[in-house]
């Protein structure tokens, strides 16, 4: 404990019974060992904290019932017990129970009107109810307070609510929000200072308040180089307690007492929390000043540093293997120019170094991943170490004007003109890279002539084509029949999630004369493309590909078309939901626009399965973790994953932004109209119709030939839109693509992915709880709400329920959703940001999801009919569902 | 939502402001001298337990026992009938096989003491207060009955949340003024009570105003659950209680400091009902009224009460002479503390401005 800050007036809250604040507690309550995790709150009250944070907020966790469990343990013991309790979670659920289990008076952390007013007052109502201070962020519904104004504005507002509803002014805790300095991001400069000069004002408009803070976030920066965290943390504390902060969640035995802290880099530090030009006239900012500095302090006490400094010793080609396989860049540029200098010296050439150790160093990896012991994640990182030595060696190889090492084979990868998914297109490049293929990458977005255009300027051996969405899957047929109209031979490489050997066989193949081959995942490129490539093996391979391909066709032409009721027969199948129980209309109609929705919200509802699927690591979050074969993987791109996580959410890479909206609507019962609903039927210049599909296949006894628009009233209904979009993600990509970092690219776009559908999640469930509010008292836990255990569905355009992605415009222009959510659609309604997810919302509680598929000439006919578009136009975009 | 504010609230206040109250006294050292039988409690009910001891179905088997007592004290100079409904919830009416009965209990019970209440009132025209009672249940939320899982709990805060709403409701709709949570040996009991109060008033959309009162089990001034008299107080001030104070736990002379610490740092009235005494070699109180009179007359003296009255072995005739006492002595002024952060541990803390 330090003497500068622990005197009357500020209160030191301890941390370090808080999962997200201490590795150490974590993991004895990961492990259920409650009694040793007993003892740490013991020693922290021993050891001077005088209020106590208890957070269980960890993806692994019952959040819920560990709060609950550890609180009833700790109120067992007279000498814990004694001080107050912070009650920690971002989860309201998780709050009430631990206020259920605490004697005396604590303090809730925290609340806010990120939900807006009405959400922000009913947790403080039952504060009052419950007997607890509280911790109120700022945060409102454009999101979090970052400059001193927004600070200010939004702490006095909810003061004033507040006080409004009778809160003691007193039991108000502001905590305005640190964030992360010397970031280097201009614009992060001044959030140091933003938060003490708001600090100030909060205290002179809102008598009687606290301010507190988490102190963590402001050195975010420097993990791992403690002494500089705790220099930058005193520091900070230094000058916003004379501001009127009042209270910190920080480890007090890590303080530093000022006048100790080295002066050098006490200076520098605070040139960098109070946003001043540094004295000396070198020209660097604070931040490259601290950062220059930080570099000197670095710890020297770690076990990991140790066994770093092991394999440090070892010779330098030895190194160059190990960093490639254990995929650590840090020192792999020195490595090279070693290396380089090295063979130099000798009369050799810098080629040499990519010949001999970096590739004998990929080939290791290549064996490792061949044979199952390594996995992609570790192999995205391997070809950042390896790019990022190339990258190195050319200028130098350029200068001795020479060609570099011949590659084994030159291919294009691109995600085809409509689509924005490059995900898998990308992994597939890297793995390829890895293997000794120059691959040019064209982005995504690419029409057929630049591919073409391309692949004859380069004088490519093979074209990789991706795509995701269905639309994509058409436009892949038009670049093969291109390519054959332009008498190409070479090799069309197939991949993406909708792609199929079915539809590549039945669709793509016959369109070109040239080999085409459907590429299941990451892990068969290099297979396929060494074989294709291969002087001995190519015939045969291509030979039998195609016998393959003509084999499926073959069975399918056998099958003939698929027995299918006429439209009428499914229509006269419909499903009748009972309309009785039907939502009552909402409660909050109109539109919700959500500017800036919290991202750690977002956090606490990720599905991390497909995340890790999307890694090709197959199996079921958490157990993944913990699997025999590829747990460790899982487990290492899972700490990536969340050491991302955490610079995106300190740092906000990211932006949230949705919308949602109600409309009044009936189902048209008139003739031959059935499958449609019209919004607001009552007024003919609003009214909007959305035809829908329905299931043509025959069904067991019993089952309905479902339409969505079976679940809408034909007296009179309500049905919902939304759309959310996650934005921001371009120039972190522009930044890593600099660096050569793939890995870092493909997880933050798979981490994008994974917000925008936590957040169609989410808002969902802010729909059904309290907009529309058809089920105010829903409580379900993360898994529960991944396994869909709610009542009513938000089926998507393009996906099994409503595979016509043409419903996109209709939707987009009814939530005005390029405005409010920021959201384009590509020609092929591919969404633009790429991580976004728009649906329709069915309240009823009988709705369900199910496949359309399969839909007959008449459906086709009529649909074209209902929504006045030419035939063969409804054909293309329907041609999924087409047999 | 708009709570229609309490009337009985105010007229306690005005009340109140004049002079120093009186709660009534003791009920089950009263009801011992009715000796009554089994076949007396029992009554024409069929219940499937015995229920002699169980004082509060006397409501609805012999109703003029309660009556009569509630009478007695009033006539000795209370102000406040507390109801005999002490143990008339769920949880301890389980004993007795008469939990389906516990919504009729607390409402006669509670229309019984109105009616006498309104009776007095009705003659002197000096207004007489009803105090809903409910008591701490036999089961805690705070610890575990057993020592080798202190993790475990007998019951959860929603179940007793709702045991004490039924209750609530059932007073109120019976005609108590207030509800009076008592002898809080377990100051989390205390708050699940004043979370049903909160629920009833919802859902009647009407103020049901507080009393509180705890009990010490030590010397050092701690109730079971661990809690001095300042935390506990600052862990139930969330009530805005009508009133707050002490009850049972010893008698008089060893409530002395607490008393004292509680007046200096409350900002609503003090209500004081301890023992008549500590119990002899027999489990009997002798603490003469004359004696316990004296005793807490001290306190009034140097104005640290609002309310007087007494709990274990007191009788009306205590009640009386604690009624002369203090007669001509004014109330304690309500305490005005600065606007500060007050939370609680077992122990208080207090945050600086």
């Amino acid at each position: 404990m330090t003497n500068t800050f622990t005197g009357s007036r500020f209160v030191n809250v301890g941390e370090r019974t808080n999962v997200t604040g201490s590795a150490a507690f974590k993991k004895l309550i990961l492990a259920g060992d409650y009694p040793k995790a007993v003892e740490v709150a013991r020693q922290q009250v021993e050891n001077g904290a005088q209020v106590i944070d208890v957070n269980m907020d960890e993806g692994l966790l019952d959040a819920l019932e560990a709060m609950t469990t550890f609180l009833k343990l700790i109120a067992a013991e007279p000498d814990i017990a004694r001080v107050p309790v912070m009650i920690d979670s971002s989860k309201w659920d998780v709050i009430e129970a631990g206020l259920k289990c605490v004697s005396g008076k604590p303090i809730v952390n925290s609340i806010s009107m990120k939900e807006g007013e009405d959400a922000f007052l009913h947790h403080a109502r039952l504060c009052m109810d419950y007997g607890a201070a509280v911790v109120v962020m700022a945060f409102d519904e454009k999101g979090q307070a970052d400059t001193k104004e927004r600070k200010v504005e939004i702490c006095e507002r909810a003061y004033k609510l507040l006080v409004g509803i009778g809160f003691p002014p007193e039991d108000i805790i502001f905590d305005p929000n640190v964030f992360a300095v010397a970031t280097g991001i201009e614009e992060h400069d001044n959030y140091g200072l933003d938060f003490i000069e708001a600090t100030r004002e909060i205290k002179a408009r809102c008598p009687h308040v606290h301010i507190s803070g988490g102190l963590s976030n402001l050195s975010f920066s420097f993990r791992g180089n403690e002494i500089v965290r705790r220099a930058m943390h005193s520091v900070f504390l230094y000058h916003a307690i004379p501001a009127g902060m009042d209270m910190a969640i920080v480890n007090a035995g890590q303080l530093d007492i000022y006048d100790q802290i080295d002066p050098v880099l006490r200076e520098a530090c605070e040139d960098v929390v109070l946003n001043r030009k540094p004295a000396s006239d070198d020209g660097k900012t604070a931040t490259e000043r601290l950062i220059e500095l930080a570099e000197s302090f670095k710890g020297k006490d770690k076990v990991a540093e140790k066994e770093a400094e092991e394999w440090r010793g070892w010779d330098v080609v030895r190194r160059l293997e190990h960093a490639l396989v254990k995929g650590i860049d840090a020192f792999v540029v020195d490595d090279t120019e070693e290396a380089r200098a090295a063979i130099a010296a000798r009369g050799g050439r810098p080629i040499e170094v990519i010949e001999g150790p970096l590739m004998e160093g990929m080939n290791t990896v290549g064996d490792l991943f061949g044979s199952g012991k390594m996995f992609l994640p570790q192999v995205v990182k391997s070809a950042r170490v390896m790019k990022k030595a190339v990258a190195h060696l050319i200028p130098f190889i350029e200068a001795e004007k020479e060609a570099g090492a011949k590659a084994k084979g030159r291919i294009i990868m691109a995600t085809v003109k409509g689509d924005v998914h490059d995900i898998g297109k990308n992994i597939v490049g890297v793995v390829l890279q890895c293997n000794g293929y120059e691959v040019i990458d064209l982005g995504v977005m690419v029409p057929w002539a630049t591919i073409l255009d391309v692949a004859k300027k380069e004088q490519v051996d093979m074209i990789g084509l991706s795509g995701l969405i269905t639309p994509s899957l058409d436009e892949m047929v038009t670049v093969a029949e291109e390519m054959q109209r332009a008498g190409m031979t070479i090799p069309l490489l197939i991949g993406g999630a909708t792609t199929s050997k079915v539809h590549t066989a039945l669709r793509i193949d016959p369109a070109y004369d040239g080999p085409v081959v459907h590429v299941l995942d990451a892990s068969r490129a290099v297979g396929v493309a060494s074989q294709l490539l291969s002087d001995t093996q190519a015939q045969g391979f291509i030979k039998a590909t195609a016998a393959d391909y003509q084999h499926v066709r073959d069975a399918r032409a056998g099958k003939g078309a698929s027995k299918l009721l006429s439209l009428e027969d499914a229509r006269l199948n419909a499903f009748a939901p009972d309309f009785s129980e039907k939502a009552p209309p909402p409660e909050q109609p109109g539109r919700h626009v959500f500017e800036d929705w919290d991202l750690t919200d977002l956090v606490e509802c990720f599905d991390w399965t497909p995340f890790f699927r999307s890694w090709e690591l197959a199996g079921t979050y958490p157990a993944i973790l913990e699997d025999e074969i590829i747990g460790e993987s899982a487990r290492s791109l899972y700490a990536d994953a969340r050491a991302m996580l955490e610079k995106i959410i300190a740092e906000k890479w990211l932006t949230a932004k949705g919308v949602a909206q109600f409309w009044p609507c009936a189902r048209d019962m008139r003739e031959g109209h059935g499958d449609d609903v019209i919004l607001h039927p009552n007024d003919d210049e609003l009214s909007v119709r959305l035809p829908f599909l329905r299931q043509q296949f025959i069904k067991s006894r019993g089952r309905a030939n479902f339409c969505l628009a079976d679940f809408i009233d034909p007296a009179g209904d309500w049905i919902g839109g939304f759309a959310v979009g996650i934005h921001g993600i371009d120039e972190h990509l522009a930044r890593f693509k600099a660096d050569n970092d793939d890995y870092s690219d493909i997880l933050l776009k798979a981490l994008a992915d994974r917000f925008a559908e936590a957040f169609a999640e989410r808002l969902h469930q802010y729909v059904r709880t309290t907009l529309w509010a058809y089920a105010p008292g829903e409580q379900l836990t993360n898994e529960a709400l991944i396994r869909e255990q709610y009542r009513g569905i938000r089926p998507a355009p393009g996906y099994p329920a409503c595979p016509d992605h043409t419903l996109k415009p209709i939707l987009f222009d009814l939530l005005d959703a390029t405005n409010t959510a920021g959201i384009t659609l590509t020609e092929s309604q591919a969404m633009l940001p790429t991580s976004a997810v728009s649906g329709f919302y069915f309240s009823h509680p009988e709705s369900q999801y199910f496949g359309v598929a399969t839909i007959g000439r008449d459906q086709l006919e009529d649909y074209a009919g209902r929504r006045g578009w030419e035939v063969p136009v409804m054909e293309r975009w329907l041609r999924p569902n087409l047999d | 939502m708009t709570l229609i504010p309490s009337t009985a609230r105010t007229a306690f206040l005005e009340q109140a402001a004049q002079r120093i109250l009186i709660t009534d006294g003791a009920f089950g050292t009263e009801i011992q001298n009715f000796k009554l039988s089994e076949a007396d409690y029992a009554g024409t009910l069929g219940l499937a337990k015995d229920q002699k001891g169980n004082n509060d179905i006397l409501a609805l088997t012999k109703p003029e026992v309660p009556e009569s007592i509630h009478r007695a004290y009033f006539k000795a100079g209370a102000d406040i009938a507390e109801t005999n409904t002490f143990s008339a919830n769920r949880i301890s009416q389980a004993d007795y096989a008469a939990e389906h009965l516990v919504r009729e209990i607390n409402v006669e019970s509670a229309r019984l003491a109105r009616r006498v209440a309104d009776e007095f009132t009705a003659k002197d025209g000096r207004p007489r207060f009803v105090a809903g009672a409910i008591g701490p249940t036999n089961k805690t939320l705070s610890l575990s009955p057993d020592v080798n899982d202190p993790g475990f709990r007998e019951i959860d805060w929603d179940h007793l949340v709702d045991v004490y709403a039924e209750q609530v409701h059932a007073l109120v709709e019976g005609g108590a003024d207030f509800i009076l949570i008592e002898t809080v040996f377990d100051t989390l009991n205390a708050k699940a009570g004043v979370m049903s109060v909160r629920k009833v008033e919802k859902e009647l959309g009407r103020e049901i105003p507080i009393m509180m009162s705890m009990t010490l089990t030590d010397l050092s001034g701690r109730n079971l659950s661990g809690h001095t008299v300042e935390a506990f107080w600052y862990a139930i001030r969330h009530a805005k209680p009508l009133t707050i104070g002490l009850n049972c736990s010893f008698g008089a002379t060893q409530l002395r400091p607490h008393v004292k610490t509680l007046s200096e740092i409350s900002d609503t009235l003090i209500m004081v009902y301890p023992n008549a005494g500590l119990p002899n070699e027999l489990g009997e109180y002798d603490e003469m009224p004359q004696t316990t009179a004296g005793l807490v007359k001290e306190w009034a003296d140097h104005g640290q009460v609002n309310v007087l009255g007494g709990c274990c072995g007191s009788t009306p005739a205590h009640i009386a002479a604690m009624a002369k006492a203090v007669k001509a002595l004014p109330p304690r002024k309500v305490a005005v503390p600065a606007t500060v952060t007050r939370l609680a541990g077992l122990e208080p803390f207090v945050m600086a401005a």
